[in-house]
């Protein structure tokens, strides 16, 4: 019997069992894709909003300025790539005005620290590309950017090393309310590998928690994924905009945002789509096109220089809020449901939160010997020259360079498969180290990678994969089919 | 501080680099080094076990790892010094002193400093990625560039997959559309944007019509089936805006795309030194010498502009190599006060290479090399300097997947300006209808 | 019997489309092309065309575990495929140069292959 066990290693998930594993307890990750941060956690805009988006009193709102303020805290403690870089939500006509001013009192209301309305002459020094339309913003000087899966490894690789365990490509089919001889209620799991019992269950299950939360409780909840589709230009753009510039709201639709990104690319998007597959993370030429020609009214003239575009599927349920916390009809189930934007930046928060719900309920010890600090992979890129002389002696492996475009060596790489939680596919050596996510997209690298990652985990280069089983790179030698 | 002192470090040890070498040494140059990153020289043609290398330099159809063998066989015997397995990470140039530091990393040496009187930019070329074409769909595996299939079967002797859609008519992926049906793979078709091919037309014939592969031309792919391995791609056809037409999609069913959709110079070094970029090559902007906008530091080959042809690169090397030696032993006078002419591109030609010629630093005949933006038949290539005609060619046929060349005159143009004038001249290049 | 046959000429970037008209086999008349070089390769490729052909052989106790080669002169080119599949059985020894000879006589055509790149022994 686990004590706990949370359904889902995308960010929330992680950050909840990173929590979690201060106390004495049984911790069991259930994720169905074969790494963390496989789901919405991988595809977003990686911002840590400042909080002024969400109308006061949700949980959205709660979470979200408790989240930034904690983000910036842990993006040191457990190094992950976090820069508060601010933003700017631009009124591209006088009409919008108003609706700056709107935006701005519900800052305040939220909590949010530091807010300003910046007038044209200001927002021009502050962002020279900034679109000559653009007649005020509303600055946010906490708004910060993030690397998604940086902070989703960082958060997941911390909980494993405070003994939290992980099984991946584990679907959950089933969850159901049992009660033991002693009469307490416990939870049985099945899942595509076998079964789990457990104290209680975390439904961290993103575009999946309303089925996940349907099989226990009575009281339903739906989730629609709504699709976000990205492009993602050359670091050669990336200087174009210091700040993240947001759009406000107009009659012609959702605004799309333009930001730098915490490792120096430029990204605009994302559209929102409704979608009716929650596996749909299939780019359109429509919603790219969309993503272009509405970033293009941000900025006096946007680069194309896109080197590669993505979509991701937020979690929206028909609430519009988050839930979080026990199901009613359901004691020790508890949700961290609908976890759509800002869900990257509240995480850290509902993390907190949620852990504190399960210190209620089953009342653990806390751990003497919690590892509250984690180190990330050394980056040779960033690496001041005697770092990176101190990097090749301690492993000359640092010296060879796999991925050109990003400077990725091999002992980045190495050390991203041999470490906690490490890399067990081409994705999750990328999402990292950065190998294959510079200008040539892996063209170069991939058949550099395959070979130390096969040698690493004793395999052979055939089941070498993208993410996971069935999506193989290599098929067979060469002249077999003849 | 520097680790050590070169006068020419040149960087890359494929086509361009190797030429480079051999012939600054052939011009007298002693300290020269050859820093390669792979583990072996020969860059890119190691990959490449075609034929149809060498034609132009050796009078023979090589292979070409039998081509880049030759050059490294008279590297070795010139006994030019190389390091493999070592990356440069930075250049930079002083401009007091006028040196280069080249700063490099290897798994013996570390991280290490050369000082360099010249420097030779011959680092090649990478191929453009997916997000460059922004083909909608899903990413899972399956998808490649032509180059790195290539590298698999050829290197690693492993198959990428074994039904197979290729995009892009770039020679690359027209060859690994044989490549792949030698070794036991099905390929579908070639698509092509474009209304022509960008591969040359040797390619179109004997690796698609021979196996029966059908090239759809103004062709392109619209959706990519599969979220873990490729399952499929919808194939439309596109109008002459490039846009796809409704309702000629066409599902085909495949594990594989390759994409060959061309090349972009791999200049972040150039970039980092803070050298001139054209953005229509990708290149560093070069003057007669092929140096660059810092002086003493000089580009030649795929780094350049990308070539059709590696005999051609081999030759835009050579010249390279004799002048960065030249630059080195003092034979060419760096500070210029002569007339500089200024080449200018128009109607359809896209770029040329070099950009700038100072008419008494070049050489009695020169090559111009450059590539046209669409596919040209019965026109003229006229050129002009000062306003005046300098010379007129009649081309039967000009395609943007071939490289046109030019060559220079020197006392021809000498009978049109005053070389010593220290002015600023201008040359053009540009189509017309025939005479 | 009189058989029409369409072909580009690849003998210059030109690429002459060029109609050969064949009459029990031989060539009775060629058209489309501007140079005595078309007429030569539309003869050559509709009475015997002829491939060099580039594959790889397996590789014993080398960096990789294959090597190029190459037939060392053109062979038939309805032949091409017989080649490859004849090599399918071939399995060299590292070292191997540029030149060494892989087989003696591929699929019957009396043509050598031979090594296109060097592979030292590991």
């Amino acid at each position: 019997m686990r004590d706990v066990t949370v359904i889902g290693a995308g960010v929330t998930g992680s950050c909840i069992a990173r929590e979690l594993s201060r106390y004495e307890l049984d911790i069991l990750v259930l994720e169905k894709g074969s790494d963390v941060c496989e789901g919405t956690s991988k595809a977003n805009s990686g911002i840590a909003h400042s909080g002024y988006d969400a109308k006061p009193g949700t949980l959205k709102a709660r979470f979200n300025v408790e989240g930034n303020r904690l983000i910036h805290v842990l993006s040191r403690e457990l190094d992950f790539p976090f820069k508060e870089n601010g933003s700017l939500v631009l009124a591209l006509d006088e009409e919008g005005r108003s609706g700056i001013r709107d935006l701005y009192e519900r800052g305040i209301k939220n909590g949010v620290p530091d807010l300003r309305i910046v007038e044209r002459d200001e927002l021009k020094a502050m962002e020279p590309a900034v679109s000559d339309s653009a007649v005020c913003a509303l600055y946010a000087p906490t708004g910060g950017i993030v690397c998604p899966f940086g902070m989703n490894i960082a958060f997941a690789e911390n909980a494993a090393d405070n003994g939290v365990e992980f099984l991946f490509e584990t679907k959950v089919t089933s969850v159901e309310r049992r009660t033991d001889d002693d009469g307490k209620i416990y939870y049985h799991i099945e899942t595509s590998k076998g079964s789990a019992d457990s104290r209680i269950v975390i439904n961290a299950a993103g575009v999946y928690a309303d089925r996940i939360h349907n099989m226990v409780s009575e009281k339903k909840i739906h989730i629609t994924p709504r699709k976000g589709q990205y492009c993602l230009m050359d670091k050669a753009a990336g200087s174009l905009v210091s700040h993240t510039l947001f759009q406000l709201p107009t009659k012609s639709g959702k605004g799309v945002l333009v930001t730098p990104t915490v490792h120096g690319n430029l990204m605009t998007g994302p559209t929102s789509d409704e979608s009716l597959d929650a596996e749909d993370t299939a780019t359109t030429a429509e919603g790219l096109g969309t993503v272009i020609s509405r970033a293009s009214l941000s900025v006096k003239e946007l680069p194309r220089m896109t080197i590669t575009s993505f979509a991701g599927l937020r979690a929206h349920e028909d609430g519009g809020d988050f839930i979080i916390g026990e199901a009613e009809d359901s004691p020790g189930f508890i949700d961290a449901a609908g976890i759509e934007s800002p869900g990257l930046t509240a995480a850290p928060a509902i993390g907190v939160f949620v852990a504190g719900l399960v210190r209620d309920i089953l009342e653990p010890a806390e751990k003497e010997n919690f590892i509250s600090v984690r180190k990330g992979i050394p980056s040779m890129a960033l690496a001041t020259e005697e770092e990176r002389q101190a990097l090749i002696k301690e492993d000359p492996a640092y010296s060879h360079v796999i991925c050109r475009c990003e400077l990725v060596t091999e002992g980045e790489i190495r050390n991203a498969i041999s470490r906690t939680l490490g890399a067990t596919t081409i994705d999750g050596i990328k999402r990292r180290t950065r190998a294959g996510m510079g200008r040539c997209q892996a063209g170069f690298c991939l058949a550099r990678t395959i070979p130390i990652l096969a040698e690493m985990l004793g395999k052979p280069e055939e089941e070498i994969t993208k993410c996971g089983t069935g999506s193989e790179y290599i098929n067979g030698n060469i002249k077999d089919g003849i | 501080m520097a680790d050590m002192k070169k006068d020419l470090v040149i960087i890359g040890g494929g086509p361009a680099g190797l030429s480079a070498a051999v012939s600054a040494r052939k011009e007298g140059l002693e300290d020269i080094l050859i820093i390669e990153r792979d583990t072996r020289l020969g860059g890119i043609l190691n990959q490449c076990i075609h034929n149809g290398f060498g034609l132009h330099t050796f009078k023979e159809e090589l292979t070409g790892p039998e081509y880049a063998s030759r050059y490294i066989t008279m590297v070795k015997e010139e006994k030019i010094p190389y390091m493999l397995d070592t990356m440069v990470v930075d250049i930079s140039y002083d401009e007091k002193t006028g040196s280069k530091t080249v700063t490099a990393m290897n798994s013996e040496d570390g991280l290490f400093r050369i000082e360099a009187k010249a420097v030779i930019l011959a680092m090649g070329c990478r191929e453009r990625p997916r997000g460059a074409l922004n083909i909608p769909g899903f990413r899972p595996a399956g998808i490649y560039s032509a180059g790195t299939a290539q590298y698999y079967v050829n290197i690693e002797g492993k198959m990428p997959g074994r039904k197979v859609v290729i995009l892009g008519s770039g020679d690359i992926g027209l060859i690994m559309a044989r490549r792949m049906t030698y070794e036991g793979a099905k390929v579908l078709c070639v698509a092509e944007l474009m209304p022509y091919s960008g591969g040359l037309k040797r390619n179109i014939v004997q690796c698609l019509d021979d196996f029966d592969i059908p090239l759809l031309l103004s062709h392109t792919v619209v959706d990519i089936k599969g979220k873990k391995r490729v399952e499929g791609v919808t194939i439309a056809e596109v109008d002459s805006n490039r846009k796809p037409i409704p309702g000629t999609e066409v599902f085909y069913e495949c594990d594989t795309l390759l994409l060959s959709c061309g090349l972009i110079p791999e200049n972040e070094l150039t970039g980092r030194l803070g050298a001139g970029l054209n953005p229509v090559t990708g290149g560093a902007y070069v003057n007669e010498s092929l140096e660059t906008d810092v002086p003493g530091v000089y580009a030649c080959g795929n780094v350049l502009h990308v070539h059709d042809l590696v005999d051609h690169v081999s030759g835009e090397a050579a010249s390279a190599g004799k002048n960065a030696a030249d630059f080195i032993l003092g034979k060419n006078n760096t500070r210029y006060d002569g007339a500089a002419v200024k080449i200018r591109t128009e109607s359809g030609v896209r770029y040329s290479v070099p950009s700038v010629v100072r008419p008494s630093l070049m050489p009695d005949t020169m090559t111009v090399r450059f590539r046209v933006g669409n596919e040209y038949r019965d026109k003229d290539l006229a050129v002009y300097l000062d306003g005046k005609q300098l010379m007129r060619l009649p081309k039967r046929v000009m395609a943007p997947g071939e490289m046109e060349q030019i060559v220079l005159v020197k006392s021809r143009m000498n009978r049109i300006m005053d070389p010593s004038d220290g002015a600023e001249h201008e040359m053009v290049i540009r189509i017309e209808d025939r005479q | 019997m009189v058989d029409k046959r369409e072909l580009i000429c690849i003998r210059c970037p030109v690429g002459c489309h060029i109609t050969a008209e064949l009459e029990d086999g031989r060539v009775k008349s060629i058209s489309g092309n501007s140079c005595p070089r078309g007429a030569e390769y539309a003869e050559n490729e509709v009475t015997h065309p002829v491939r060099t052909v580039t594959s790889l052989v397996r590789l014993k106790g080398g960096e990789h575990p294959v090597v190029s080669v190459k037939t060392e002169s053109d062979v038939p080119k309805e032949k091409m495929m017989d080649v490859v599949a004849a090599l399918k059985g071939i399995e060299l020894t590292a070292p191997v140069r540029i030149g060494d000879v892989a087989a003696e006589d591929i699929a019957g055509t009396g043509v050598r292959v031979i090594v296109t790149s060097d592979s030292a022994a590991v």
